[in-house]
């Protein structure tokens, strides 16, 4: 029919566009370049830093001193001061390990992986969420070293041409470990330190004092934003992008092998790299949240690190959320399927077991609490999202316990049977890394642009090129 | 706005990162050095001792066999040090008013043993055992080196871990005729041809597990 009026024409076009479908912006609309320089770049330059932030600071020096103490007391004593013994030679020594690496895989994540994928949400959280994998990986890494009881000779876990004429167990899981961590750690610092050079340089060029100029000068590396530097730069950082790729799901892979390659009920399971990736970014996104709620409040933040993000964060909190449960459902599926008498009672005792309470926490962390994020309204609500990061924070830690300690305090005969409990010096440890972090991180806030200023200034409708004919 | 830093600082920047991968590579092979070296190893540093015993001469001057003295080498992990009585045999004889000898004669007249200080230190993780390497063809040179050119002794090897394994993961190349053993000169152009031959036929294995020497 000739006179048929087109279909985009029917809907008249005043007709009110619900609020759900608008959608929402990654920047708040008002900034201009200038306006995103100045206000990342004043919470480094100014003089007083807010109060909450010598509180923080205080608090998670009090941290590090604790740490300090009982990094002392171990070296002195030995690691007989942990609760660990025949048959719990792993306790919380490496279960804090296990933790901290998960929760810095959210920054590599964000960083590399969304860069990759051309999220450009991720701009405004990627700095604070690659510092958090930072400084994640150094508390991780506190505890291996110090697990071998003598760690002035750690040097001994690379390969080198030694007097001995020995070399690792290059067989053994935990030699892979030092491999994967020490690359991680690198390669994270790099490419954080990378991501800086630009904003180091605004830095620069805004710092009054004369001391600041020189160290953000040095630092750098005499960047003057040519259009040659830019292309550099910009190589650089998509090569360092592929090739944290790969770590975000090598790391926790050969963390899981840990226990997987062990042949012990509860560890040798083909599903654990899965699982362990999956469980890191998860734990990783929700500490994002633990720290990003708070500080785009104390330092406003707003308007960069909008809703948006924070939904979806919660997003992908609860896709990865899923998979986890789904790992503990087959858990409990392989222990059925397996019709093997320890791999049975390896579940049945977890879940009615001394540590049962361990297992039903871990549930109602983990696979309960991120059910909320099904709903708009707590993704939409920083209190909400909040709350269900604290609970993953929680579980994830529970998670790793119920691995570890539970799966070994059962050996295959009940004349190896014990239980294990964290003595105040594995508390002591646990708090001060956590102190290490957060020192760290109250430090970084003070001293470097928690936001990428660059990136975000890509963000603006200004930078973004229109089509030939097409006014914006 | 004024420059921040003079022009010479952008060869300073790139001297210090070409530098600092040379820096590090020298660092690690020092470091690599010196745990290697006598500093670390004792190797052939002469110790102070209380009587200062000569080797060269009662080895290669008088002709004396090491087993007089290190009596139990053939038998025990400890390959023995003279009582004062073994010194006494000859020395109540000779050079009896010698002052060098005088500590010699006041051991043997207290009967109280002379300290000596040992030049052969182990760690007291290792196992060593004289009597199997003795028994299976193991020359005292080979570890010890020329004793009987030794005025003042002092230890040949560096006694690292590295050196034991030299020998332990091809003993062929070091073996010799078991009647060759305390023959401080003994040489051979053939070792390539007798060194398989022994190995079978003294039954000598490749003993590189952990628990061969730490037990």
């Amino acid at each position: 029919m000739p006179d048929q009026t087109p279909a985009h024409e029917i809907r008249p076009v005043t007709q009110e566009i619900p609020e759900r479908f608008i959608p929402v912006p990654t920047v708040e609309p008002g900034h201009t370049f200038a306006s995103v320089t100045d206000h990342i770049s004043a919470i480094v330059l100014r003089k007083k830093m807010p109060f909450l932030w010598w509180v923080g600071l205080a608090a998670s020096c009090f941290g590090v001193m604790v740490l300090t103490a009982t990094i002392g007391k171990l070296v002195l004593v030995g690691v007989g001061i942990w609760g660990i013994n025949h048959p719990i030679g792993w306790g919380f020594d490496i279960l804090n390990f296990v933790w901290w690496i998960g929760i810095g895989h959210a920054g590599t994540l964000i960083s590399a992986i969304l860069l990759l994928l051309r999220q450009e949400w991720r701009t405004s959280i990627n700095r604070f969420a690659e510092a958090m994998t930072l400084f994640a990986v150094s508390a991780a890494g506190l505890y291996p070293a110090l697990h071998t009881g003598r760690p002035w000779y750690d040097f001994w876990l690379f390969p080198y041409p030694n007097t001995m004429t020995l070399w690792p167990q290059f067989r053994s899981p935990l030699m892979w470990d030092v491999f994967a961590v020490s690359t991680y750690a690198t390669v994270s610092a790099l490419f954080w330190y990378v991501g800086l050079i630009p904003d180091l340089a605004t830095l620069r060029d805004r710092a009054r004092g004369k001391i600041a100029r020189v160290i953000y000068g040095m630092l750098s590396l005499g960047w003057r934003g040519s259009a040659k530097h830019w292309f550099r730069y910009e190589s650089t950082y998509l090569l360092l992008a592929g090739l944290s790729t790969p770590l975000v799901l090598s790391v926790h892979t050969i963390v899981s092998f840990d226990f997987a390659v062990a042949q012990l009920p509860g560890w040798h399971a083909t599903f654990f790299p899965p699982y362990f990736v999956a469980g890191a970014v998860y734990a990783g996104f929700a500490m994002v949240l633990t720290l990003a709620i708070p500080a785009r409040k104390m330092f406003h933040l707003e308007d960069f690190i909008t809703m948006k993000h924070l939904e979806n964060m919660g997003k992908i909190m609860l896709a990865t959320g899923l998979i986890v449960f789904y790992s503990y459902c087959m858990e409990a599926f392989f222990a059925y399927y397996s019709g093997n008498n320890f791999e049975r009672y390896m579940w049945i005792n977890r879940v009615s077991g001394p540590y049962w309470k361990m297992y039903a926490m871990l549930i109602i962390c983990n696979g309960v609490a991120p059910q909320m994020m099904w709903f708009r309204r707590m993704r939409t609500s920083t209190a909400g999202l909040f709350a269900v990061a604290m609970f993953v924070n929680v579980g994830m830690w529970l998670e790793r316990f119920v691995i570890i300690p539970t799966s070994l305090h059962r050996d295959f005969l009940p004349s190896s049977w014990g239980m294990y409990h964290g003595t105040r010096w594995d508390w002591g440890m646990f708090i001060g890394s956590m102190g290490l972090f957060f020192f760290l991180l109250f430090l970084f806030v003070r001293f470097l642009p928690m936001i990428s200023i660059f990136e975000m200034r890509t963000m603006l409708p200004e930078a973004q090129a229109h089509p030939e004919g097409h006014e914006a | 706005m004024a420059q921040i830093f003079h022009r010479s600082t952008n060869t300073l920047a790139r001297v210090t990162i070409f530098g600092a991968v040379f820096a590090v590579a020298f660092v690690l092979w020092a470091i690599g050095g010196v745990v290697r070296s006598p500093y670390a190893t004792d190797q052939g540093i002469e110790r102070e001792q209380p009587v200062p015993f000569s080797h060269q001469h009662h080895v290669a001057g008088l002709g004396i066999d090491c087993r007089y003295c290190h009596t139990s080498v053939e038998t025990s992990n400890f390959a023995g040090l003279p009582p004062t009585q073994t010194c006494m045999n000859c020395h109540s004889q000779i050079w009896t008013n010698a002052e060098m000898l005088e500590p010699v004669r006041a051991s043997f007249a207290n009967n109280k043993p002379i300290v000596w200080s040992r030049v052969h230190r182990l760690p007291d993780f290792v196992h060593f055992n004289h009597s199997i390497h003795v028994n299976k063809g193991i020359g005292c040179a080979s570890c010890h080196g020329r004793i009987d050119k030794m005025a003042l002794t002092f230890q040949a090897s560096p006694l690292t871990m590295e050196w034991c394994l030299e020998c332990h993961r091809a003993p062929e190349k070091f073996v010799r005729p078991r009647n060759e053993v305390f023959n401080m000169a003994y040489i051979t152009t053939e070792q390539e041809t007798i060194g398989p031959k022994l190995v079978r036929e003294y039954n000598i294995q490749k003993l590189t597990t952990c628990s061969t020497c730490h037990y």
